[in-house]
């Protein structure tokens, strides 16, 4: 058997990456897309210890984190889509309008 | 199946699980990125089964790679910038030391995984994970979340509508 560990090895890895994706990467698609990457190391951890404690639980939480998902994929797509008709840029440097 | 044979399935979907993770960091095209980031759910999907999460699986391969890359991969389609976007932008100060505490993070959650010390993972009924299992846990003990859930998701149907429309 593979030890509970590893799965949370590869979820901690997982996140870390869509945490640096977040703080790198300019182009607001991507990272909307980083943080998918980041939701899904969270459902790897809930799917991870509900195997590790033979509970179902940690399935429904990641059904709903799915869901969760889909529909913030949904508006933060409309936003972003809006702000590229507003501002003509994806560039999340280039969206200050809070800061002056 | 035995301890080697999934050792050996868990290693095959991991190591191009965490490259093409990677990639959807490193490409310089968004697109590139987007279907990186599906072979990364595909990925993840084995790992799941591996888990005994069926339905999951089935879900993310359906839902992640499905539904919601084709929405990513069409509004890449949809804001196309040309290509002054994807030249090399000179990082940041503040980028580069966020990257490097993300790096911290996840040093000290491993370090943290590490202290747990090998835990076996128990036998499971042969059900588990499956629809059957799982929609009945979601129709009984999580019925409110369930619920809640469809509402949630006609409030996004709405609110992406009314966002991204120009004039209603």
């Amino acid at each position: 058997m593979v030890p509970v560990n590893y799965y949370l090895a590869l979820a901690a890895f997982l996140f870390g990456i869509g945490l640096v994706g977040v703080v790198v990467k300019r182009n607001m698609l991507v990272v909307f897309m980083c943080i998918e990457l980041m939701l899904n190391s969270a459902n790897l951890t809930f799917l991870a210890f509900a195997r590790r404690w033979g509970s179902l639980g940690g399935h429904a939480i990641a059904f709903f984190v799915i869901a969760v998902a889909a529909a913030e994929a949904a508006v933060g797509l409309a936003i972003v889509i809006a702000v590229f008709r507003t501002r003509g840029t994806l560039d999340v440097g280039d969206v200050t309008l809070l800061k002056s | 199946m035995s301890d080697r044979a999934e050792s050996v399935v868990f290693w095959i979907f991991a190591i191009p699980l965490m490259a093409s993770a990677a990639g959807v960091v490193v490409a310089r095209n968004p697109v590139n990125a987007a279907m990186s980031l599906v072979a990364a759910f595909f990925f993840l999907a084995g790992i799941y089964v591996l888990l005994a999460a069926h339905l999951i699986a089935f879900l993310q391969v359906l839902v992640y790679a499905g539904a919601i890359m084709v929405l990513f991969l069409f509004v890449i389609m949809l804001l196309t910038t040309g290509d002054d976007a994807l030249k090399r932008a000179r990082l940041k100060f503040a980028q580069v030391a966020g990257a490097f505490g993300a790096a911290g993070v996840v040093a000290v959650v491993l370090v943290a995984i590490y202290d747990l010390g090998p835990t076996e993972m128990p036998r499971v009924a042969s059900d588990f994970g499956t629809l059957r299992a799982v929609g009945r846990l979601l129709y009984t003990q999580y019925l409110l979340p369930f619920e809640a859930t469809s509402l949630l998701l006609l409030v996004a149907i709405v609110g992406a509508v009314v966002v991204a429309k120009q004039r209603i």
